[in-house]
């Protein structure tokens, strides 16, 4: 079974509050998957019961061959998360950075160098690597996070709306990264607001209320719906799905 | 232990890249030391002293100079058109006056029975129970320099003596005590601070995202700190030792042993504030309100706990500060050494081992 994650019937209760309500998926190993919904959908709250940050009230599931409920430290060496928020610290370099996320992958000596230039030539960081993550432009910062997120070749790279607030043109350089990683056998599990990276992915799945409404590729989406673009479609499901109840 | 070392390293590199928080870190404690040592002073001295004198002789001069030269009263404004002692009282900064009648010289030659008066403005409680019992021994003194060589004294004689701090310094019992609630503050503050920092920038999250357990990252970030909180006692018992003369007869290494309990207590205690708050500024109100009041208030630092009521007697004995303090004063001004303190150091170390644990659980649930 080559799937990179495989989820069944997974809930999470916070109280009276059901965040995610009974969500299944699977995704393959090397693929894209783009991981929609409004705010507040629970998207989120699904990803950290995936990198074992939370754990499930009900349901099951596989992340990188270990189960999320018994084996959420082991899912942590095997997974890359990159969240909304910049999650590097600002008062070092971004070298600095890049080692402390190593060492705490256990990457130390020359293999830790190896990787850091690799990263930094994959990413295009040059003389930014020296000077403190606070300084950087917002979407060298991004970069950076990235960088952090996959130094120790993670197999799986949750990426949790890793382009807020950046440039047209540094989405796009973002995208063909994330592109080659792909191609290099990494899944990618990503959740954006924005629908033509949504059209990036080779499949989406879209979230509201806590439940997926709709999963599929993006092309048989837009058509089932029978509407221009991803854009409508996302917002036509929403309304409709509000109207329902 | 390679990760903890890691997180720790960073934390240093925190803790140096930050130059005003290092600054403030180091130097608040030798600032609320002096301000501490200077303004919680409970010694009474410069009591304003007015001498009515109607017996003009050498003797009453005598006592009069005894009075002034002891270094706990001095001149008050002088009005010597006022004869009423009540109006002196009431129309100058007198604080006591002494009234001395005619025939003062003679009675004492004579040894016969004589009153001089004094009159003491009961408005401060502490400055008139002072002043009164000053003005006893001073008075005693004169009596006993009066009397021929040979005079034999009959009968019983109070013979007061003052232990441990023979000059009544009330900055040798406070400065001890501040060591201890700087500590406290200064290890809770810090620490809670880094750690909602971390959750605050979302970098917290980002660590448990990664192969390192909680335990591993309170551990890292706390243990830097431990060597802050360390310096900064050193640096406030110097001060205290070459300052405000503050005896040192004990053992420093028993005070230093116990010293790291209390600080790690003191420390577990921020990590815990910091499970429950989620900003840096809810860190820094709820670290300030959690160790400077009970730690100033319910440790016997200002007020004694055996005059406190009992409720707050019970209290007390959850306050590491109490037990600190007692140690602090013990080894410092008595000697005092494991055999005496051991009660106070195995509560400290219950009490450490609480925080620690709460902390430690706290931590696990609260990030899930």
């Amino acid at each position: 079974m080559n799937a990179a994650v495989v989820v069944n019937n997974l809930t999470k209760k916070f109280g009276d509050f059901t965040a995610v309500d009974s969500i299944s998926l699977k995704v393959e190993t090397g693929e894209i998957f783009g991981f929609l919904g409004a705010n507040g959908a629970g998207k989120t709250t699904a990803i950290r019961m995936l990198c074992g940050l939370l754990l499930p009230t009900s349901g099951d599931g596989i992340v990188a061959g270990h189960d999320i409920i018994k084996e959420n430290e082991k899912i942590k060496s095997s997974i890359g998360y990159m969240s909304q928020k910049f999650s590097l610290y600002p008062d070092l370099t971004g070298k600095e950075n890049l080692v402390f996320y190593g060492s705490l992958y256990g990457l130390f000596g020359d293999r830790l160098k190896v990787r850091i230039e690799s990263v930094s030539e994959l990413l295009s960081l040059g003389e930014f690597i020296d000077r403190p993550a606070g300084s950087l432009p917002v979407g060298w910062r991004q970069r950076l996070a990235l960088g952090a997120a996959i130094l120790h070749e993670p197999k799986i790279l949750f990426l949790d709306e890793p382009t807020g607030g950046v440039d047209p043109v540094f989405r796009r350089r973002f995208w063909e990264t994330l592109y080659k990683l792909a191609d290099k056998g990494t899944t990618l599990f990503v959740t954006t607001h924005y629908m033509d990276e949504a059209e990036f992915c080779r499949r989406i799945s879209i979230m509201h209320r806590g439940r997926i409404i709709e999963l599929g590729t993006p092309g048989d989406i837009i058509k089932k719906y029978n509407q221009p673009n991803l854009q409508e479609t996302f917002i036509s499901l929403i309304l409709a799905s509000d109207n329902n109840g | 232990m390679g990760k903890i070392v890691t997180i720790a390293v960073k934390e240093v590199r925190h803790i140096l890249r930050d130059r005003r928080s290092l600054f403030i870190a180091l130097m608040m404690p030798v600032l609320m030391t002096l301000l501490y040592g200077y303004a919680v002073n409970l010694d009474i001295n410069n009591i304003k002293l007015a001498v009515l004198d109607y017996d003009n002789s050498s003797e009453s001069r005598e006592l009069i100079n005894r009075f002034y030269h002891s270094g706990y009263f001095i001149q008050s404004q002088s009005r010597p058109e006022l004869s009423d002692p009540e109006k002196v009282l009431k129309l100058t900064d007198a604080i006591a006056v002494m009234i001395i009648r005619p025939g003062f010289s003679k009675a004492v030659i004579d040894r016969s029975e004589f009153q001089v008066g004094m009159l003491i403005d009961g408005a401060d409680a502490n400055m008139s129970s002072a002043a009164s019992s000053y003005s006893a021994v001073i008075f005693n003194q004169f009596l006993i320099s009066q009397m021929p060589p040979e005079t034999v004294i009959p009968g019983v004689t109070l013979s007061l003596q003052v232990l441990y701090n023979p000059d009544l310094k009330s900055s040798h019992f406070f400065v001890p005590g501040l060591v201890a609630v700087i500590l406290m503050m200064i290890s809770a503050l810090l620490t809670s601070i880094t750690i909602a920092r971390e959750k605050e920038t979302g970098t917290m999250e980002q660590l448990l995202t990664s192969p390192v357990t909680p335990r591993q990252i309170i551990m890292g970030k706390v243990i830097p700190y431990i060597g802050l909180a360390i310096l900064d006692g050193v640096f406030v018992y110097v001060f205290a030792v070459w300052h405000f003369g503050v005896p040192m007869i004990g053992s420093a290494v028993l005070l230093l042993i116990i010293g790291v309990i209390y600080i790690i207590a003191s420390l577990s205690l921020g990590v815990l504030i910091s499970t429950l708050v989620n900003t840096q500024q809810l860190a820094m109100m709820a670290a300030l309100t959690a160790t400077m009041l009970p730690s100033v208030m319910l440790s016997g630092f200002i007020f004694e706990i055996k005059n406190m009521p009992a409720v707050l007697q019970v209290i007390t004995h959850a306050i590491p500060a109490r037990y600190f303090i007692q140690v602090i004063r013990g080894i410092m001004l008595k000697g005092a050494g494991l055999e005496v303190l051991w009660p106070q150091a195995v509560a400290l170390m219950i009490i450490t081992l609480i925080l620690l644990g709460l902390a430690a659980k706290k931590f696990k649930i609260k990030i899930g």
